[in-house]
């Protein structure tokens, strides 16, 4: 009794909310790169640092200035968003029009600086980080102990990205967006300030990897190299989705998520690598990704 | 009639990369007036309409609207300044359903048309307002691509080859509308291949060539003209 295929169901549960954590932090950093991709054809691989640097900043709010969890969620994306508007203005503005590839490179080179910084700073361990009190403890699901602040984080991240989403594809700012994918200099010339809005809109890309940094603090540690362990998934999950799609790297972010933790109870050895054997297969199949236009 | 022109462009140059393509080209535009540029492909139209909205960056000469220099200014301010674009491949966004792609130009002054009378003028676009812009036909997109500038208070519209690749009916249609806006003071300029299109719609004409202005006359001469107009347009 109490098993499915063989498996005891509590250790199936537990794998499945573990995959519908780590999936709610694909789909937020994932979200963010594919809406800068789209609009800026930037590849920022500063991604996942601005994630720790969100991480970084709730720690040293708590830690210096004794701010607590509730106003470090909207006072780190805060702060990272403007560290990103001022990268974007100074240097990544420069390198519209010429090969994507320098982007990249720039925010390579970045994401290796604040890295390197924080781990001269900190040290390459852990600095615990408790969740507040309020989201303390653990509820009884009936089939599980589910703790009190995962719950949280798989219901902040979904309304996050829906909101995202739906400031996107419902709002006048979104319909901007959109059109400045498809043709930024049309858009412009119909009288929008589309520099400005690039520069808003990497700073928006940035805040929401902030945010996920905050909400990843109490549950992972707070840690220099905690992006780059994450960004090369998140990647994949963005070529998954399919390059520049919103909806798609939401559900593909969640998805893969659940798909990974399954993996651990089923056949844990393949657990590190099946989000890059799907990756494979779907560019094999579907080179634009699953939410992609083919263009 | 006011002694000023509302566009006034004068010995503009332009370059695509380091090729010159606009050799000191000259022209007016008084209030309501409709201008239409003739000229075979390639004779420097389209760009001269991208060199004044802009788009094209690399220029050199006058470019004013009501005195206001224009060739300073960054791209969204062009159309701030009162321009409306209404470009070639009608530029219709497919992320975006009609209604949306027809309220995006943001409003840049007072009068220009409701998005009501905008839907009373093309009863199609109302029908079709929630379709992605792209699943119009040529003609529907057309229409929403005109209608799009209506709605800003844009002063001058430059239009680029409205009629082309659409059928007889269709022209005749955004010929009607052309009409419409003359009368409500709109000034346009529009580059045309469609002699008979034009002839119905333009108070002068330009002929251009290899980047040049070459002649100018009035709409009433066209047919006179039309041996002249023959030999240069290979027509």
């Amino acid at each position: 009794m109490n098993t499915i295929f063989g498996i005891p169901t509590p250790a199936l549960y537990g794998q499945i909310l573990i995959g519908l954590i780590n999936g709610s932090f694909y789909a937020m950093l994932s979200l963010g790169l594919a809406v800068i991709f789209g609009l800026l054809r930037v590849i920022n691989f500063a991604h996942g640092a601005q994630y720790m640097l969100g991480a970084f900043a709730a720690y040293l709010l708590l830690n210096w200035l004794g701010v607590n969890y509730w106003v470090a969620l909207v006072l780190a994306p805060l702060v990272v968003g403007v560290i990103a508007v001022v990268i974007e203005r100074t240097m990544l503005s420069r390198l519209y029009g010429v090969d994507p590839l320098y982007g990249l490179l720039l925010t390579f080179g970045l994401a290796l600086i604040l890295e390197g910084a924080f781990r001269y700073w900190f040290g390459a361990a852990g600095q615990p980080y408790a969740a507040p009190s309020q989201l303390t403890g653990a509820v009884n699901l009936g089939f599980m102990f589910m703790p009190i602040y995962r719950g949280w984080v798989v219901i902040a991240s979904l309304v996050i990205c829906i909101g995202t989403w739906l400031l996107i594809e419902k709002t006048r700012l979104g319909a901007y967006l959109r059109a400045a994918t498809e043709n930024a200099t049309l858009v412009q010339a119909f009288g929008v300030n589309v520099p400005l809005l690039l520069t808003l809109t990497y700073g928006l890309g940035a805040a929401l990897a902030a945010l996920a940094g905050v909400l990843a603090a109490p549950i992972y540690q707070v840690s220099p190299l905690m992006g780059s362990n994450l960004i090369i998934i998140v990647f994949a999950v963005v070529v998954v989705g399919g390059m520049g799609s919103i909806l798609g790297a939401i559900v593909t972010g969640y998805v893969l998520g659940v798909l990974e933790g399954l993996t651990k109870v089923f056949y844990p050895e393949a657990s590190s690598i099946v989000i890059f054997v799907i990756m494979a297969i779907v560019l094999l199949v579907r080179p634009a990704g699953l939410f992609g236009r083919e263009e | 009639m006011s002694s000023a022109p509302l566009l006034e462009v004068r010995g503009l140059n332009a370059w695509y990369g380091e090729s010159h393509v606009l050799h000191g080209v000259d022209l007016d535009i008084r209030e309501g007036e409709t201008v239409t540029l003739l000229g075979r492909n390639g004779a420097g139209k389209t760009t001269t309409l991208r060199a004044i909205m802009g788009i094209l960056r690399r220029r050199e000469g006058v470019i004013r609207l009501r005195g206001k220099d224009l060739l300073s200014l960054p791209l969204h301010k062009v159309a701030q300044a009162g321009i409306g674009y209404v470009p070639e491949e009608r530029g219709i966004f497919a992320s975006l359903n009609v209604s949306e792609n027809l309220t995006l130009p943001p409003t840049v002054s007072e009068g220009g048309m409701s998005v009501e009378e905008i839907y009373t003028l093309f009863p199609n676009l109302h029908e079709r307002r929630s379709s992605q812009g792209t699943k119009l036909s040529g003609g529907e997109q057309q229409m929403l691509a005109i209608a799009r500038v209506l709605r800003t208070g844009a002063k001058v519209i430059l239009l680029d080859e409205p009629t082309e690749g659409l059928a007889p009916v269709i022209i005749q249609r955004i010929g009607d509308v052309l009409v419409a806006l003359k009368k409500r003071g709109m000034t346009i300029l529009l580059v045309e291949q469609n002699f008979r299109f034009a002839k119905k719609v333009a108070d002068r004409f330009y002929l251009m060539e290899d980047g040049r202005m070459v002649n100018s006359f009035p709409g009433h001469e066209l047919d006179a003209r039309m041996d002249e107009l023959h030999e240069v347009l290979g027509v």
